[in-house]
């Protein structure tokens, strides 16, 4: 029994991995797509969405499956819960990497305007926020995991800054306000994807250490 | 040793010890058991649980060979004390066995056999009593138009529940239950589980299981025993979702025993 069920969890584990590398990819892609303009790149994150959430449904399936059939208990129901957690988590992710693509293209359409705030500083923090949320994933490593959560703040504050400028620019020129207002929505999808590397941090905690340290309840990280 | 601190026991165990001849089966354990919860006692087979179990109503004195050290309290008075009512003691610290063992008798003396035991032949005292107890271990409905049938007529679950009722008709304190179900199909567990969470409002209950599901749905605390000691002791919820020990980590995920 115990065999088996560490079968079907190594599976689960490897099935989750791919799928926060396909995540990871496309937000790679839609912030290339959007720092470059590049239309087609932007079309096929949209167009890529499906097979995300497919993979989702078929991971979820697979959990429900092993509690079901194995009831895993202690560090084994830990795992399998934090995995139904980050694989939505990770769908969300992807869903607004779709978003970001959509405002790639909506920007082209429009007539492209200059950005009022570093777009690509505040993607290379977030990209590097998820990243070190799945290799703590992978790692188990709880630092590393406590370490992403730390720089939520300096996204938050990116996008409270960005907020100003896009507002600043609007009064300098309302002619740019729809461009303006994709930028803002760019940004705001940035700092979610922000949360949810934060979300997946703590559940790789809660998954080791069976911590829960959501909602401010992290200690030692301040 | 990782272990909680009961506020209110009804059983305290204190540095017990139990050898069958020269083997040791218990090593020095120390336990307390909270009034009116249910607490299970886990581990894989040949770690002492049954017979840990069976040092709180002394039915390891039936063993020959058998001797015991340390102290069992109930209610503050050591049962191992020269002065001790052996069958007194049964009375409060009543029983429950693996496979239903219903007296071939009717379903009715079943009942009330430690009643008559202890002398009391009121009918109208019997009568109600069959019925309460019937009814505190959900049997009433199924049995009450032939209270004088055979109980060996019944099935297992509803023998099993029969000796449930036997047992509370003496009006225990504590009520120990060596793997209740390990006989029984899924639905007559489900209802002795049932009996369980009713009986925990009036009873102690102390109760061995092989069954991790069954230890994680029943009981308020769960105790892990490995090789006669005792390894972790804690609340259920806590045991099964975040183990302190390792060993007991691994073999509540199965990883051994």
């Amino acid at each position: 029994m115990a065999v088996l069920m560490q079968q079907e969890l190594d599976s689960l584990k490897k099935k989750l991995l791919v799928l926060s590398a396909e995540v990871e990819g496309r937000v790679k892609q839609s912030v290339q797509a959007l720092l470059t303009g590049d239309h087609k790149l932007a079309q096929k994150v949209r167009k890529g969405d499906a097979q995300i959430d497919n993979m989702e449904i078929e991971l979820e399936e697979e959990c429900l499956k092993i509690l079901a059939l194995h009831q895993p208990v202690a560090t084994d129901l830990r795992f399998i819960v934090s995995v139904l957690k980050i694989n939505n988590d990770l769908e969300r992710v992807a869903d607004f990497a779709v978003n970001i693509a959509q405002r790639s293209i909506n920007l082209s359409n429009d007539g492209r305007i200059k950005c009022p705030y570093n777009v690509a500083a505040m993607a290379e923090v977030v990209e590097k926020m998820l990243k070190m949320a799945l290799d703590s994933l992978v790692e188990s490593d709880t630092e590393l995991a406590r370490q992403t959560i730390k720089l939520d703040d300096d996204v938050d504050n990116m996008h409270r800054e960005n907020f100003i400028s896009v507002k600043k620019a609007i009064r300098k020129n309302i002619d740019d306000l729809d461009g303006l207002v994709y930028y803002l929505s760019i940004s705001r999808y940035l700092e979610r994807m922000g949360d949810l590397a934060t979300n997946i941090a703590e559940d790789v905690v809660y998954q080791v250490d069976g911590e829960i340290i959501r909602h401010g309840g992290i200690q030692g990280c301040q | 040793m990782n272990s909680i601190k009961i506020d209110n026991p009804i059983i305290e165990v204190e540095n017990l010890c139990f050898f069958y001849g020269d083997s040791q089966a218990i090593h020095g354990v120390d336990i307390s058991f909270p009034e009116k919860q249910v607490t299970a006692l886990i581990g894989p087979s040949g770690c002492g649980k049954s017979t840990l179990l069976r040092c709180f109503n002394r039915m390891n004195d039936l063993i020959d060979i058998s001797r015991v050290e340390g102290k069992v309290l109930l209610s503050g008075q050591n049962i191992y004390d020269r002065s001790t009512d052996i069958i007194e003691l049964r009375r409060e610290v009543g029983m429950v066995f693996q496979k239903p063992n219903p007296f071939p008798k009717s379903i009715y003396e079943n009942v009330i056999y430690g009643l008559r035991i202890a002398g009391e032949n009121d009918h109208k005292l019997l009568d109600e009593r069959v019925e309460s107890c019937l009814k505190g271990a959900a049997l009433w409905d199924e049995v009450k138009d032939r209270l004088q049938d055979s109980a060996l007529g019944l099935s297992g679950g509803q023998m099993q529940r029969l000796c449930i009722a036997r047992a509370i008709a003496v009006n225990p304190k504590v009520i120990l239950m060596d793997e209740p179900c390990s006989a029984l199909d899924p639905k007559s567990t489900a209802r002795v589980e049932e009996l369980i969470s009713e009986l925990r409002k009036d009873f102690t209950i102390i109760i061995v299981t092989h069954n991790m599901q069954q230890a994680a749905r029943v009981s308020d605390f769960t105790a892990f025993l490995f090789e006669g000691s005792l390894i972790e002791y804690g609340l259920t919820d806590q045991i099964f979702v975040k183990p302190r020990n390792k060993q007991t980590e691994d073999y509540i995920t199965g990883r051994f025993g």
